[in-house]
């Protein structure tokens, strides 16, 4: 009776799940999902709960409670510190499919070693190495995000550094094979599933360890599929559908933000998966001195009050400058005088994907008017002034005029294309990737330099000045 | 696929040999499962793609069925703790997922 009850809500909280994901197509239906996903996980944890074979029930309730005390307040992060609770998810993904692989094979080693068939010891192998190198390789892309002292924000590369990681790699995976065909051998529980776990764990810190910042989209949605796949193989090994389902939808949600970055970065998915990426080209030497033109903020408030449609190109510096909140009064200003307002929102904007639409929907910008890539590139020409915050490589014009740049090929928001372009920068120093950027020395570019609250800040005041 | 009758229950008598697990329904719910969630995920508004990534976090700490039954099955100790640090990781992401995409996803609102 139990037994079917466990099947019959497995099957309901599949469907609840794919549910859920449905309904996040669109922003009015999306909320609905997340109550969707909050009662199948219910239905779930309460049928496996009732199970007869649990006898114990204190040291449940001590992690559940645990768990919930860490739980809240990681829920509680400010915005900007989505990205690193991401990774730390993907991290805590991992950590639990390694715990339960590493538990499963002792207990059956020790109790019923003819349970250690070739396929549940495959099993266990794919969802140790899975499950341990997303634990490590999570930590530290999310010690990266979050700036922590001891892990290097540089990327880090030494010589041979692939052939040590597909090395590592092959290693783990050749100990998993003698571990398929020998399972139940004195050694193999001493010392090749403990090396397994230690050179997973291993491979997790140096896969993540040559990755710069401006490859982090990428990064954690690559974490987040493997985080998935951790989950399938788990649900192998515990003989789980619903595992099995909740892994692959997790594993394939992550495998297409993986796609959508690789694309938006111009980076093949192959060259991810091995982490030879996140290499920084040295900029080239600049041979000629660059001339800008600086615009006031007088002078800019006058261009945008002209202007009927504005176009804003923001990007992760707004957010460093906390520009986002004056940003939208730059918006109010603007559509209060019947100015078409829009904001084109590059697919690597921000630290993740989607990063952008979020903190701008914090600051009250009706999502609406955040248009993405390819559509609003289709109506660039008719923006009278592009208005560039805190974006860079995602305007550089070079990856699409010049084949020498190390960003050539990536597709970007073609603000050139307006009419006029104001661009707000803290200096001339060049973005992320350290390459130069000649959108900012074109005829029609204006600079505005300063940091990106303060320059809105006094560009709201001035048409603030000029509403009466 | 009858996903109600296709999995048995272990067999209790300890030393006999076990079932044989059910690969290929195993294989086959995965690969269906990949290809609905492909499906699914493609059609996600990019507005919503950081949500997405909280709540398919969230929905993979499902994980939590395995953790229960490690930590509160009748198992030696040493494996029991091993269950219980991963009960604890995965509600940890439960909590945290479903609360944080409930959160971000109230502040996408029409003009």
């Amino acid at each position: 009776m139990t037994f079917a009850l466990g099947q019959l809500s497995a099957i309901v909280a599949t469907s609840l799940f794919i549910f859920a994901l449905h309904w996040m197509n669109d922003p009015k239906t999306a909320r609905r999902g997340v109550w969707a996903g909050v009662a199948a996980m219910a239905i779930a944890v309460l049928a496996t709960w009732i199970q007869p074979e649990i006898v114990h029930h204190g040291w449940i309730v001590l992690a559940i409670v645990a768990g919930s005390l860490l739980g809240v307040p990681l829920s509680r992060v400010p915005l900007t510190a989505v990205p690193q609770r991401t990774a730390l998810s993907h991290a805590f993904g991992g950590l639990a499919a390694g715990l339960v692989g590493t538990a499963k094979y002792y207990l059956w080693l020790s109790t019923e070693p003819q349970y250690l068939t070739p396929f549940r010891v495959t099993a266990i192998v794919a969802e140790v190495i899975l499950g341990y190198l997303t634990f490590t390789g999570s930590l530290m892309a999310a010690g990266k995000l979050q700036e922590v002292r001891l892990i290097p924000q540089r990327p880090v590369t030494y010589p041979l550094q692939n052939v040590t990681n597909i090395g590592l790699l092959s290693a783990a995976v050749a100990l998993g094979v003698v571990l398929v065909l020998r399972p139940t051998e004195a050694w193999s529980g001493t010392w090749v599933f403990p090396a397994i776990i230690a050179l997973a764990l291993l491979f997790g810190v140096l896969l993540i360890i040559p990755i710069g910042g401006a490859d982090m989209p990428t990064v954690i949605s690559i974490l987040n599929a493997y985080a998935g796949l951790s989950a399938v193989a788990m649900g192998f090994v515990l003989e789980n559908k619903l595992l099995i389902t909740a892994g692959a939808l997790d594993g394939s949600s992550g495998l297409i933000l993986s796609i959508i970055m690789c694309r938006a970065m111009n980076r093949s998915f192959t060259n991810v998966l091995f982490g030879a990426f996140g290499r920084v080209t040295p900029a080239k030497a600049v041979t000629e001195e660059r001339i800008y033109k600086t615009e006031t903020a007088e002078g800019a408030a006058q261009l945008l009050e002209q202007a009927r449609f504005v176009v804003i190109i923001p990007g992760y510096g707004m957010a460093v400058a906390q520009a986002q909140h004056k940003v939208r009064e730059l918006h109010d200003q603007l559509t209060r005088r019947s100015i078409t307002v829009k904001f084109a929102i590059h697919p690597v904007a921000g630290r993740m994907p989607g990063h952008m639409n979020v903190l701008l929907a914090e600051a009250n910008i009706p999502y609406e008017a955040l248009v993405e890539m390819d559509e609003i590139n289709a109506e660039m020409a008719q923006a009278d002034v592009a208005l560039v915050i805190g974006a860079n490589d995602t305007v550089n014009p070079a990856a699409q005029t010049d084949p020498s740049s190390p960003i050539y090929g990536m597709p970007i928001i073609e603000a050139s294309k307006a009419r006029t372009v104001l661009a707000i920068k803290r200096s001339t120093r060049p973005g992320f990737a350290g390459i130069e950027n000649d959108l900012y020395s074109r005829d029609n570019t204006w600079m505005l330099f300063g940091d990106a609250k303060q320059v809105v800040g006094d560009l709201v005041k001035q048409l603030g000045a000029g509403a009466h | 696929m009858h996903l109600a009758q296709e999995t048995r229950p272990p067999a209790p008598s300890h030393g006999a040999p076990p079932p044989p697990p059910d690969y290929w329904s195993m294989v086959f719910v995965f690969v269906l499962a990949s290809f609905i969630g492909v499906g699914v995920v493609r059609r996600v508004s990019r507005l919503l793609h950081t949500p997405l990534m909280s709540l398919t976090n969230a929905i993979s700490a499902i994980a939590v069925v395995g953790s229960i039954v490690v930590t509160g099955a009748d198992y030696p100790r040493e494996i029991r703790i091993l269950g219980a640090v991963a009960l604890f990781a995965s509600v940890t992401n439960i909590v945290s997922g479903f609360l944080i995409t409930h959160r971000m996803l109230k502040l996408f609102k029409k003009s």
